[in-house]
């Protein structure tokens, strides 16, 4: 049988969403359910001196409305920061309270102060129109670069600072600072994003009575760790009471791993009033209470030699929190940031600063790249400002500063395991035709139009997951992966796993793996997850850890399903274990053509006896069934690293940016399915590229979110981009038996630096804030023809 | 309320609705056809694509009142006796989805475009999908898959 693990196989999941069959929240109906709307605070700080629901409450269809107030007599808790930074002085960071629902005061336009229930949406609708919110509204901190002169927000958290963290040693950076020959700044600004997954947020929940059970079905990225927050923290129900079913998801891109308001409220509401429950949001509620990403300022230093070796690297950074600290806001820009910062190169010395702030805004968290992103655009845009100040080629440049012998010590944090970044940016710059460029600027510029050229080599820390390592960090829990295999007795196999799939394709590729471990057909693999009922326990899905880390809890639970055929095998065949071998799916005695296949062996555990070739093949203290388990703890993250090329040409006229050719080069490691990792790159770059050209939430000074709808933020859309020219480079990950590397976030990480510096490179370095838009880029054309002009 | 008869996938369909019930709100909640999804409630996302006596449209922003006696085709009526249409074929070997929110949207006005353009050029494609929002495929898979169907088309 052909090894599947490297082919391009069609995705199983496919057919079911071409043919309108997924299942999603939103499609969930349960009878007799209500609908929630939920009131939410139209100013971004202000104390909510009253609650009046009484012409609410008799409104048409309405069955019950909750505040804040029934939250606190229930004792629910609410949302919690799942990482522990401290700040460079020893103390603990600083967390504010955030219930499901605000009892006395709100912290962004958006947050939840009560809840309608009604019989109909569009009863609920009307009711929450009539509920009366008596607000004293505060002068509300928007501000990143204000917030900590700015009054505080929450009750003894001085300056709105969570956090002071120091990641490095600022001794030895000075040290590296003194002998440098020159000391390239940076002043950046790292735009704040809306995740904008096309499903908006949703969960229906079913209280049964008789049970007592409660099932949340949501749109989540790691049901299981809902539900363990849910009830460890918010005490809705203890977890044999409480059962998360993720089902099918239309996207997370991190906006969906968080726990929020709604789905404690919901499932506390639906027990308190004994009935269904379905809350779907709203676009623009999605817009403002889904957690946002980035929004960052930094101030960056590069120490160099003139010959252009790196000797240091420093970055001070405020980080925006938002109103408060979720899941991974605050590891985000810090432990996902601070290593990264120093890029793919060898860097003598280095440290990072971040001060992470509260503000009025919706809470920012994890979103595709999380912390890396924001790194890499750091590092990258400072080495290509070092090579235009030095009048090195950037690719030059970056060739002299990468490691070459792998394990690779990175500055700050990591141990590289392997890489080949040499190789990568060789043929990126091939693929490239990175020295045609010259002459295809010319070719624009004879039409009137500017081209610029851009590169970006990076690593990335992902398949987030060591246990001892994330623990030491701060993270509240052990990030490992679980996975289970059942073989039914008639020879078909589940895999379990504790990873969720909202667009990964996990059904086809933890299938793929589980074929080439145990050579039945794919056909007869079923993938489960997302259901805290089925499988079990298990981290979910984010930092591109599905495969790094659940996937080898699937190949893990393979070799034991093969150990235990192997004993039973050898007996149905009357020899010994050790002269037993498994190939392709059968158990072959060593130099016999005996042999039986994994479904006769598996026939065979369940049922001993029932065929008569063996009356009872089981080994002694053999249990029946052929079913096992494995929670896979890797020893490191993976390191998946690449060179990306773009070039852009400008349209000084209308400061119009197309982006022409883009480039990207990127080593996985093994590749278990080229098609998916294709696609999971198309689609991280036209992230990344959304950033640097397109998006940004912007708030105004009394905190309303004035990008709150598709009119108003601008998404990548099909006729801004182009195809995507994509090049792999493979060494093989040490760290798991595939060799395999996490390849979800590497698209975003690289495109931003990428364009960006193709952008700046079309402007003769002129530097330009996040995103390039037509209007700003118009005006640096404009700056540019008045200072040649006079330098003419 | 009104009374309106229609044809949907090739069924006839006779309801009662409020007069502002929308055509995703009649497909999703009253005959249960949740393929055709809600993305944004503003007509700018394109989830909501289905096919109303032949022509794409964004359901989610078409009164159902106002479509009386028309034929509508969602993404469920595609397929005919099990077998996938060409764009769905397509879709499925250049690996044009992946969550598969906006998937039933895009194939639909995808589908269209055909109708209109036999073989349109990749520019062609980008421009007529630029009403369909798709976050997780960069688009450059589902520009590959529009090719791919016309040329079995």
């Amino acid at each position: 049988m052909a090894s599947l693990v490297g082919s391009r196989v069609e995705r199983k999941e496919d057919k079911r969403f071409l043919t309108g069959k997924g299942r999603y929240t939103s499609d969930i109906n349960i009878a007799n359910q209500t609908y929630a709307i939920f009131i939410r605070s139209p100013h971004a700080r202000a104390k909510i001196k009253k609650i009046d629901t009484s012409k609410a409450l008799k409104s048409s269809g309405v069955v019950d409305i909750l505040t804040g107030e029934h939250i606190a007599q229930d004792k629910i808790g609410g949302l919690i920061a799942g990482w522990a930074i401290r700040s460079e002085d020893g103390s603990e960071m600083k967390c504010p309270a955030n219930p499901p629902l605000a009892k006395d005061s709100v912290n962004f336009v958006g947050d939840p102060v009560a809840v309608v229930f009604a019989e109909t949406l569009d009863e609920a609708r009307a009711a929450a129109e009539l509920v009366k919110v008596d607000y004293k509204v505060l002068k509300a901190v928007s501000n990143l670069g204000e917030a900590m002169n700015s009054e505080a927000i929450h009750d003894g958290i001085d300056k709105n600072l969570c956090y002071d963290w120091l990641l490095g040693d600022r001794q030895k950076v000075k040290e590296a600072f003194d002998k440098a020959d020159k000391i390239i700044k940076l002043d950046i600004n790292n735009n704040r994003l809306i995740p904008n997954a096309m499903e908006p947020r949703a969960c229906v929940i079913d209280y049964n009575t008789a049970s007592e059970e409660i099932t949340c079905y949501t749109t989540s990225q790691n049901p299981h760790l809902s539900r363990l927050i849910m009830s460890a923290f918010g005490g809705v129900a203890p977890e044999n009471k409480l059962r998360v079913v993720a089902p099918d998801v239309g996207g997370g891109f991190g906006s969906k791993i968080n726990l929020y308001n709604e789905e404690i409220v919901c499932s506390w509401a639906s027990k308190k009033i004994e009935r269904p429950i379905k809350w779907v949001a709203e676009r623009t509620e999605s817009f403002l209470t889904d957690t946002h990403g980035r929004d960052h300022i930094t101030h960056a230093e590069l120490a160099v030699t003139n010959d252009g070796k790196f000797l240091g690297f420093k970055n001070e950074t405020i980080a925006n929190l938002g109103a408060y600290a979720r899941v991974f806001g605050t590891v985000t820009p810090t432990y996902l940031f601070g290593p990264c910062a120093t890029g793919v190169y060898i860097m003598p010395a280095a440290y990072s600063n971040v001060k992470a702030v509260y503000t009025n805004t919706a809470p920012v968290d994890a979103y595709r790249g999380a912390g890396r992103p924001e790194a890499t655009y750091t590092i990258e845009r400072i080495v290509d400002k070092a090579a235009m100040e030095l009048g090195i080629d950037p690719i030059e440049i970056r060739m002299k500063n990468f490691p070459t012998e792998f394990p690779f010590k990175q500055t700050l944090v990591h141990q590289i395991d392997s890489g080949d970044y040499v190789a990568g940016l060789n043929k990126a710059k091939e693929m490239a035709d990175y020295d045609g460029f010259a002459a295809r600027k010319k070719e624009s510029e004879s039409k009137g139009k500017l081209r610029g050229i851009g590169v970006t080599s990076y690593f990335e820390a992902c398949g987030i997951a060591p246990s001892p390592v994330v623990m030491m960090l701060g993270c509240g829990v052990g990030l490992w992966e679980s996975a289970e295999v059942r073989f039914n007795p008639t020879g078909q196999v589940t895999v379990y796993t504790g990873s969720h799939s909202h667009g990964q394709s996990h059904q086809t590729t933890f299938a793929q793996i589980a074929a080439d471990e145990l050579g039945v057909p794919i056909e007869n693999i079923d993938v489960v997850h997302g259901d805290t009922d089925k499988g079990t326990f298990g981290m979910g899905t984010y930092g591109s850890r599905s495969l790094t880390v659940g996937g080898i809890a699937i190949v893990n639970a393979c070799k034991k399903i093969v150990n235990k055929g192997k004993k039973i095998a050898a007996k149905m065949l009357e020899a010994s274990p050790d002269e037993v071998d498994f190939k392709n799916g059968e158990f072959v005695v060593a130099k016999s053509n005996k042999k039986k296949t994994i479904g006769e062996v598996a026939f065979a555990s369940y049922l001993p006896g029932v065929r008569d070739e063996v009356k009872s093949p089981l080994p002694e203290g053999e249990e029946p069934g052929l079913i096992e388990s494995s929670f896979f703890d890797p020893a490191n993250f993976s390191f998946p690293a690449g060179s990306h090329i773009c070039e852009v040409e400008i349209d000084p006229e209308t400061g119009h940016v197309k982006l022409d050719k883009y480039t990207a080069v990127d080593d996985f490691g093994t590749i278990v399915n080229p098609l998916i990792v294709e696609g999971q790159v198309h689609g991280g770059l036209a992230q990344g590229i959304g950033q640097a050209l397109y998006e940004n939430a912007q708030y105004d000074d009394s905190g309303q979110l004035i990008t709150a709808s598709y009119m108003d933020y601008t998404m990548p859309r099909a006729d801004d981009l182009p195809d995507f020219n994509l090049g792999f480079t493979c060494t093989k990950a040490t760290t798991n038996p595939l060799g395999v590397k996490g390849c979800g976030e590497a698209g975003t990480i690289a495109a931003t630096p990428t364009v960006m510096n193709a952008v700046i490179n079309a402007l003769d370095g002129k530097e330009i804030s996040l995103p390039a838009t037509a209007e700003k880029v118009w005006k640096a054309c404009k700056e540019m023809k008045k200072s040649n002009a006079k330098a003419a | 309320m009104k009374k309106i008869a229609l044809e949907v996938n090739g069924k006839k369909v006779t309801k009662e609705i409020s007069d502002h019930t929308t055509l995703s709100g009649l497909l999703r909640d009253i005959l249960n056809l949740t393929g055709t999804h809600i993305g944004c409630d503003t007509s700018q996302c394109g989830a909501c694509v289905v096919h109303v006596d032949g022509k794409s449209i964004k359901s989610c922003t078409a009164l159902a009142a106002d479509l009386d006696g028309s034929k509508v085709t969602t993404i469920e009526g595609l397929a005919s006796n099990g077998k996938l249409h060409p764009m769905q074929e397509a879709f499925k070997k250049m690996h044009g989805l992946q969550c598969g929110f906006c998937t039933p949207g895009m194939v639909m006005s995808a589908v269209d475009l055909l109708k209109n353009k036999k073989n349109p050029t990749d520019q062609e494609i980008r421009d007529w999908l630029e009403g369909n929002i798709c976050r997780c495929t960069g688009y450059h898979n589902i520009v590959a898959a529009v090719k791919e169907a016309a040329s079995k088309m």
